[in-house]
């Protein structure tokens, strides 16, 4: 069973006019969120998307856009507390991921 | 972090050596060991192996060369799959992070790719220009900027290291669900350790504190209030995370407020605090304890592998206030009960 977050939250913009369809975006994406078909990538299900950034670092024509961050609530957390941004709290005492 | 020490268990080589070590391909005693105690969080951000050039079997020049992170589970885990193979290992330097989260940290990334590959001489241990690189690293690397700075073009590999072998025998080809991230209850349950350690941590601070009330107390808490404690600490930690896909609704911290409502309604109930004399204690254990379990719940979004930092922010600033009030209104009539009598 595909498991599913919360709908119409992600940042995920494919710009498909940039789009040159080396299909690497499919082949990074964790969650199968694009299908490449016909030389053109599409996105195939936008709410799979887990905002990892993989597709918008390794699109050669920066043809995605996405704000790339870690799903943890603990790392959130810890950026109100301290003002920085969210990432795993591995290099202090253990925690997350 | 101890970064000058030998870690390499798997040869008895010295970590300054530049000859390249050879690996096993099967675990010791000590790896599982290891393994086991990482998982409890005991001395987990130390472990590590050293970056830098691994061999695997007898590789020659045409060999494969596989990329990986330094945390030694990344590593075991990765090395025991490979047996039969010969092919190279370029570590990288993660600080013992997994790559996935070292990719989201950047520090399995380009740069430090590109700094590995020149640090370790790929381009004379090897004549082809080809890397395979996890597919979760795929967050903190550029492909395209690896093949400009290095000549090595990029290549990801499938989500899981016990794919690696039939990626690699049938030519390089991943299929659709070597590259889909799972999430099953044996990934779940592997995680949940973790999560008890950290909140026993807390835990003892929350005995601390009932020490002290239970020093002027009319109603001291006892065991019954221990035990229904514990159980919102098992239902928030272990039970949901174990249960995620079959437990109603979507977000987290909901899913761990069921379960804890139902948990905590079943103890309640057994000991009689629906009635008269305890009533207050009974809806006040309901208010705190399904709460506790929902931020339990609610952390585990950082151990997942399908929640995005926008919706986990979405369900925190749902979440935290009522968390927050439910907590704040029960701790308050536990209190009455406990200096009332």
């Amino acid at each position: 069973m595909k498991m599913k977050y919360l709908k119409d939250v992600t940042t995920l913009a494919f710009h498909a006019e940039r789009c040159v369809g080396c299909g690497l975006c499919a082949e990074v994406c964790p969650h199968g969120v694009f299908h490449v078909e016909s030389g053109k990538a599409q996105v195939v299900d936008k709410d799979l998307c887990m905002e990892c950034g993989a597709c918008k670092m390794n699109c050669p024509e920066e043809a995605i856009e996405v704000n790339a961050g870690v799903g943890c609530a603990v790392a959130i957390i810890m950026s109100w507390i301290t003002g920085k941004e969210p990432s795993c709290g591995c290099s202090d005492d253990g925690g997350c991921c | 972090m101890s970064t000058g020490d030998c870690c390499c268990e798997a040869n008895n080589s010295c970590c300054s050596n530049k000859a390249v070590k050879t690996v096993s391909t099967t675990l010791t005693f000590e790896d599982i060991c290891g393994a086991w105690k990482a998982r409890w969080g005991i001395g987990r951000m130390d472990y590590i192996v050293n970056p830098g050039l691994y061999a695997v079997g007898s590789p020659n020049s045409d060999s494969p060369v596989l990329v990986s992170a330094n945390y030694k589970l990344t590593f075991d885990t990765l090395r025991k799959n490979l047996s039969g193979l010969d092919c190279w290992l370029l570590i990288l330097n993660t600080k013992g992070v997994n790559v996935w989260c070292a990719a989201g940290k950047g520090t399995f990334g380009t740069d430090e790719l590109i700094y590995q590959i020149k640090a370790v001489g790929l381009s004379e241990t090897v004549t082809h220009r080809k890397l395979i690189l996890p597919q979760l690293g795929a967050p903190g690397v550029r492909a395209h900027e690896v093949r400009k700075s290095t000549g090595f073009s990029v290549m990801y590999g499938p989500v899981r290291a016990s794919d690696i072998k039939t990626f690699i025998s049938s030519g390089y080809k991943a299929t659709k669900e070597m590259r889909t991230v799972k999430f099953t209850l044996w990934d779940r349950l592997v995680l949940t350790p973790m999560e008890l350690v950290e909140s026993a941590k807390v835990s003892l601070m929350v005995f601390g504190v009932l020490f002290l009330l239970n020093l002027v107390a009319v109603r001291p808490f006892g065991l019954e209030d221990f035990l229904a404690y514990a159980a919102s600490v098992f239902i928030g930690a272990v039970v949901t995370p174990a249960l995620l896909p079959v437990i109603p609704g979507k977000a987290f911290a909901f899913k761990g407020w069921l379960l804890g409502a139902i948990g905590t309604a079943c103890i309640a109930w057994s000991y009689g605090w629906f009635s008269s004399p305890f009533l207050l204690l009974g809806v006040g254990y309901m208010l705190v304890l399904p709460a506790h379990s929902a931020f339990l719940a609610m952390n585990f979004t950082g151990a997942s592998t399908y929640t995005s930092p926008s919706g986990v922010l979405k369900e925190m600033k749902i979440a935290i206030p009522l968390i927050v009030f439910s907590f704040v209104v029960g701790m308050l009539l536990i209190l009455m009960k406990t200096f009332m009598g």
